[in-house]
């Protein structure tokens, strides 16, 4: 599961990368949230990975960490809030620069 | 438990709220409260100044859980002396700002209010993810102030700034959780401890944690190579704005020092200072980068910013001594520095509005309405911030440049620091005589100053007279601090050991 995990938060992390260095707004916007993807993935797999186990000390001898899991619930809303943020400057931008490049202008050839 | 220590967070956050409430109300009612609320601060900061120069460190337990469980405020020396330098840097924004700036764009007390609370927030937190909503917080109101008053220069610096705070919040989260993972706990004074006991086999995992906090705080604190989002930002910014963004560069130098002091600090075995040695060659750069820029810059907003930059290179310089002089150094550079370029960034704007359509570029303009008394105001901020006598910039220098060891380093600090300073003068002399000295022949256009715009440029410059003017006992204090900062016993006191 572990090695699974890791590919997948990788791929996605480097698409992340890569569709953030496109320089456009758009596929900024889309890296920045494959990338908050991957982050919250990864937050939530510092609690160990573990199946069938209750979020309760005591309740058996595994037991999930619950913390991590609050941590991804206040990373994803502040994610989601940031995202919206972006999206609305993007389309500020599109509307008053003309041009979807994040400097503003297009790069000359 | 002394609920002082939760006010100069609560105070703002609710002032922020019943501003945006009452969003319908007109501009007086809102400027009122804004202007109360945040002049509020400053004896609210010294009250627990006091506090803290009796050298006990106090805890705020938020829902009385005890350390490591819950979340925990902290208020040493240095946190006190943030929370006041914030204080009076937002008081005479605000001032500022109510002269009419406010209302170029919906909802700016509010949101400057939220800034505050997230600025002050940050300062008092003792626990890493707690540091990271505080930072998201400033930074969301921060991305919606730098957007204030509209234009399209003001989106394509924002595009740019918002972007890589996003890339660098994803990189806090990747550190913060995996200090989690490593360690079991997010409590920083549980985190000296813990990393100090760790395992030698995890010292590389940890190591690399420190080190991407290290970016993400680089990038907040704008060290070279992360830099290159400022000068736009800053310039662009409204001049009350760009004047509060002075103290948030140093936000990241002071996450800096947490960090790197506590927990991976003195306590911290085979880690120990493990930043340090790459924080002195970034300073030093830095510093030269900076002063790079200001001498190529041909606005007058920019040639500011890039002092920023100068400034958080001269500070990152103290910090990297690691020692008890050179950490003293640099945090009275930094009271110097953040006062004299917040009172700068209004006074440009003041001498902006009476250059007609030129406005901050340093090229010729119709002359000024009122040379003589901007002329002296940026005068005496230009030779402070370039570190002459008799201003504190000076002393701020002269201590820095005692700090250091003799030995290869002073000498790479004292000709860095002396021809940085240097770069400085002759940029600032060329902007000064541009803007003073070189008027083109058409008739001044401008009207004379607003006099409380003028007043809250005068009283940050005036900032730099009153460092000068109690240096002992600010010194003693900053010693007193850097002391604090350096012996980790009492943070590690705050969580009971496994003992108890």
């Amino acid at each position: 599961m572990e090695a699974v995990y890791a590919i997948t938060l990788g791929v996605m992390m480097s698409s992340g990368v890569y569709l953030l260095l496109r320089a456009r707004v758009f596929p900024v916007v889309m890296g920045l949230t494959l990338i908050s993807y991957a982050v919250n993935l990864f937050i939530f797999a510092m609690g160990r990975l573990v199946t069938g186990a209750p979020a309760i000390i005591g309740a058996g001898r595994e037991y999930g960490d619950p913390l991590p899991q609050a941590l991804v619930l206040t990373a994803i809303v502040i994610g989601f809030a940031m995202t919206a943020f972006v999206v609305v400057l993007a389309l500020r931008g599109l509307g008053e620069l003309r041009t979807d490049h994040v400097d503003g202008q297009e790069p000359r050839e | 438990m002394n609920h002082g220590v939760i006010l100069p967070l609560l105070l703002p956050l609710l002032t922020g709220s019943l501003l945006l409430l009452a969003h319908r109300q007109g501009a007086p009612f809102k400027r009122w409260v804004s202007l109360v609320a945040t002049w509020v601060q400053l004896p609210l900061a010294l009250v627990l100044l006091s506090q803290a120069d009796t050298g006990v460190l106090q805890v705020y337990r938020l829902g009385d859980w005890a350390p490591p469980f819950g979340i925990v405020l902290m208020l040493d020396r240095l946190a006190a002396l943030m929370l006041l330098l914030t204080a009076v840097l937002a008081g005479f924004a605000v001032l500022y700002a109510v002269r009419g700036d406010d209302e170029r764009g919906p909802n700016f007390h509010a949101l400057f209010q939220f800034q505050l609370a997230g600025i002050n927030g940050a300062f008092l937190t003792g626990d890493l993810f707690n540091l990271f909503v505080f930072f998201e917080i400033l930074l969301i109101s921060s991305y919606a102030l730098l957007l204030h008053g509209q234009g399209a220069k003001r989106v394509q610096a924002g595009v740019h700034y918002v972007v890589l705070n996003l890339l660098g919040s994803s990189l806090f989260l990747i550190s913060a959780s995996m200090l989690y993972g490593l360690t079991g706990t997010l409590n920083m004074a549980d985190l000296a401890g813990r990393v100090g006991a760790a395992d030698p086999a995890d010292a590389p995992l940890l190591a690399a944690a420190g080190y991407l906090l290290l970016v993400v705080f680089a990038l907040k604190a704008a060290i070279i190579p992360l830099y290159f989002w400022l000068p736009r930002a800053y310039a662009s910014a409204t001049a009350p704005v760009a004047a509060l963004f002075a103290v948030m560069t140093k936000l990241g130098l002071y996450a800096i020092v947490r960090v790197f002091m506590l927990i991976y600090g003195s306590h911290a075995g085979v880690l120990s200072d493990m930043a340090l040695d790459w924080l002195w060659p970034l300073s030093m750069l830095t510093l030269a980068g900076g002063v790079f820029g200001a001498l190529a810059a041909r606005n007058l907003q920019i040639l500011l910013s890039y002092l920023v930059v100068v400034s958080v290179g001269t500070l990152l310089a103290g910090i990297a001594m690691g020692t008890e002089p050179g950490l003293a150094a640099a945090l009275y550079y930094l009271l110097h520095s953040t006062l004299v370029s917040g009172g700068l960034f209004l006074l440009a704007d003041v001498i902006a509005r009476q250059r007609g359509g030129s406005a901050s570029e340093l090229i010729s303009a119709p002359a000024l309405r009122q040379p003589l008394m901007l002329g002296t105001l940026f005068f005496a901020g230009a030779i402070s911030i370039a570190g002459l006598p008799p201003f504190s910039g000076f002393l701020g220098k002269v201590m820095l440049l005692r700090a250091v060891p003799p030995g290869i380093d002073a000498a790479i600090l004292w000709s860095v620091v002396l021809v940085g300073g240097l770069g400085m003068l002759i940029a600032l002399a060329r902007a000064g005589s541009m803007l003073f000295w070189r008027p083109s022949e058409a008739a001044s256009v401008g009207r004379p100053a607003d006099p409380i715009c003028l007043l809250a440029a005068f009283g940050l410059l005036l900032g730099s007279v009153v460092l000068v003017l109690l240096a002992q006992p600010i010194q003693a204090y900053m010693q007193a601090t850097a002391a604090q900062l350096l012996d980790l016993r009492s943070y590690l006191q705050i969580v009971p050991g496994p003992d108890l």
